[in-house]
């Protein structure tokens, strides 16, 4: 399927429907591609699209609409979510993407692999999209390994939203179905734990945050010009955290403020180099939107409302809060 | 040389931490770390790199310089007490040792980073040879030899034994202070050296091993720092400070003021070149975009540091910035951008 993609990428390029390509290119390792920019067909000899390509390239998508010419840009399912919702926020101008969804069997978590004692890797196979194989052959410096492609799936992989792309120009490549996990079972889990609890759950992973302020850049929710928290006008600022309160702090207004945005892209906890489950806090906001406003799923169109940018006359009443417990 | 079991390590952690602080690399919630060591730890020393570099030991995250108090019209300073306790800094591996000497040229140079050199001064090093290197390590195209770190212990673990060498003073008298824990190790050095041996040759395959720094020195600043290719190189860059503060020679820092509604405490945070408001004055910011921020981590690194400080460049080759830059951007993906461009025009 690669080979496809390049070759409509190349297309598209001589034709003049665009002027770049943003896609993945291959790393020097053989799981570290990096979102790039192919401005010449003769540059896409270096596009890669695999297991690997686990990065959301919608929110480079804001920067692209502020420059001359069209971007095609390739998204798997899940990152047409966000691109939708950023769409809806008038962050990205449409006219200025060309978009091709592509086909997802499931991204790959390096870490995964790694965890499972895997180390000095030298070559992988197995992670191409099109492979048949349900397995990876990692060869390695200290000998070859195999491990199941799922068992070193994202954890966002495992709860799928769906192989449906929610919007696209044209789609190339098949999907495969990734989704065997309830999308609220953890979050269900910590609710059923007593306050004190909960609290600890939270005190431990979050006093790993070294404030890198990684999963907020990813975020494609996140697009203020200037966060909050890098204003250098306020005492909001902050590069370090002054005590663990101001962890907590961090990560719960940025939870509050993608709140009914965050469309669960995962990127979040993809990116954290500590391994924090970031993605529970929005999760937990989306159940609970769901259960208060009725089912809503962000970036699954342009039409619908936000459930918590609109008002209805049945919108739950702030004492729910109390009720709830 | 002595030795000691894997088995008995419990209990010569005990023994340092009875009059020592104790920090070592640490399993919580699982990542590793380096973090002080109690009964509870999950000591974890078979990982080659914890996420963080063990750089907070002496140059911590975030620290307070001094605190104002106000009591009615009196204002109280009190500044911060410097390190007295003695600590010991346990499983460094070269790289890391190579970053603390990093460190050492910036802040010991006159005039002294008093809070730093008290850290110095009180701090033990027992540095651990690596054993399993891996694919992002390329220290040894920094000459360095993960295979034998020179600390004030140097340690190897060998088939479930620990190896341990005193090598300087502060060694010794560490190494007195658990003797009874130690047992001589007769013959050693043979197994220390064969262990070596075979560590370098695993080093020699790695892919990053051979990376070319021709062409990085202080010496090519313009026309590196004019190149047109960082304005490609950048661009993925999600602006955030991961690289930074996983590296172990990082070490800007930012000064700020914490209001404590009585009064203030003036304290220092690591800061990062890739933050907006990086070496931001009263003039402004003299970094305004991204691609000048990116440029700045790799000029530092590559081109100032070592113009300042006699060729010693300032990366080490842990890897860490590879393993963890959420956009898989990295300083060896910078080299070899650079690389290829003058290959292209020989």
């Amino acid at each position: 399927m690669q080979e496809r993609l390049i070759s409509r990428a190349k297309e598209l390029l001589a034709d003049g429907t665009v002027s770049r390509v943003l896609g993945w290119k291959a790393g020097d390792l053989p799981y570290d591609p990096q979102p790039a920019y192919f401005e010449k067909e003769e540059d896409l000899r270096e596009f890669v699209y695999d297991g690997f390509c686990g990065a959301n390239l919608s929110k480079y998508m804001i920067a692209a609409s502020r420059i001359e010419g069209r971007t095609l840009v390739f998204l798997k399912p899940c990152d047409t979510y966000s691109f939708v919702q950023l769409l809806k926020e008038h962050r990205i101008d449409r006219d200025k993407a060309y978009l091709i969804g592509v086909g997802c069997r499931g991204k790959l978590d390096i870490e995964k692999i790694k965890a499972q004692g895997i180390k000095g890797i030298v070559g992988i196979r197995g992670a191409e999209h099109g492979s048949e194989s349900e397995d990876l052959t990692v060869a390695t410096l200290y000998g070859e390994k195999t491990c199941r492609y799922t068992d070193c799936m994202l954890e966002r992989c495992h709860v799928c939203k769906g192989k449906e792309h929610r919007i696209y120009d044209e789609l190339i490549g098949e999907s495969k179905e990734t989704c065997d996990r309830g999308r609220f079972a953890e979050v269900a889990a910590i609710e059923a734990m007593q306050p004190e609890e909960r609290f600890a759950f939270f005190q431990k992973e979050l006093s790993k945050c070294i404030r890198c302020n990684a999963c907020r850049n990813v975020c494609p929710a996140c697009s203020c010009r200037t966060c909050v928290f890098d204003s250098t006008k306020f005492d909001s600022a902050q590069k370090a955290n002054a005590d663990p309160f101001e962890e907590k702090m961090f990560h719960i207004i940025r939870a509050f403020h993608v709140a009914g945005r965050c469309t669960d892209c995962g990127e979040c906890s993809r990116v954290c180099s500590q391994g924090i489950p970031l993605h529970l806090f929005n999760r937990k906001f989306i159940k609970d939107i769901n259960e208060l406003y009725g089912e809503y799923q962000a970036g699954a169109d342009l039409e619908e409302k936000g459930p918590l940018t609109s008002y209805t006359l049945e919108d739950a009443e702030p004492g729910i809060v109390a009720e709830r417990g | 040389m002595y030795k000691i079991a894997k088995e008995n390590l419990p209990a010569l952690f005990r023994r340092i931490a009875a009059k020592n602080e104790l920090y070592l690399p640490v399993r919580q919630n699982g990542q590793v770390n380096y973090a002080a060591w109690s009964e509870d730890a999950v000591p974890e020393l078979d990982t080659l790199k914890t996420v963080k570099s063990p750089k907070d030991a002496f140059f911590p995250q975030s620290e307070t310089l001094y605190t104002c108090e106000k009591d009615e019209k009196n204002l109280h300073i009190e500044p911060e007490e410097l390190k007295q306790q003695e600590f010991v800094l346990f499983g460094v591996k070269a790289c890391d040792l190579q970053g603390i000497h990093v460190l050492d040229q910036v802040f010991l140079a006159d005039p002294a980073d008093t809070f730093y050199a008290a850290r110095r001064e009180h701090g033990t090093i027992v540095a651990l040879a690596c054993h399993e290197p891996e694919e992002t390590c390329f220290c040894s195209v920094f000459g360095i030899d993960c295979t034998d770190p020179k600390a004030d212990v140097s340690a190897w673990l060998i088939d479930g034994i620990l190896y341990w060498e005193a090598v300087t003073e502060k060694g010794e008298a560490l190494t007195e202070a658990v003797r009874e824990l130690l047992t001589e190790a007769d013959g050693a050095e043979e197994k220390v050296e064969e262990e070596k041996n075979a560590v370098r040759r695993i080093v020699e395959k790695l892919p990053y091993s051979n990376l070319p720094l021709n062409g990085w020195n202080g010496d090519c600043l313009n026309e590196r720092f004019r190149s047109r290719l960082w304005d490609e190189l950048y661009q993925p860059c999600l602006a955030c400070g991961t690289c930074t503060f996983v590296c172990p020679t990082c070490q800007c820092y930012d000064i700020k003021d914490y209001d404590t509604g009585h009064g203030v405490q003036r304290y220092r945070c690591w800061d990062s070149c890739m933050y907006s408001d990086f070496t931001m004055m009263a003039h402004g910011n003299n970094r305004t975009s991204q691609m000048q921020r990116f440029r700045q981590r790799f000029m530092h690194k590559l081109v100032y540091f070592p113009a300042d400080h006699d060729g010693m460049y300032s990366c080490t080759g842990c890897g860490r910035c590879i393993e963890r830059c959420p956009a898989s951007l990295n300083i060896v993906k910078v080299i070899k951008a650079f690389q290829k461009e003058v290959d292209s025009h020989a």
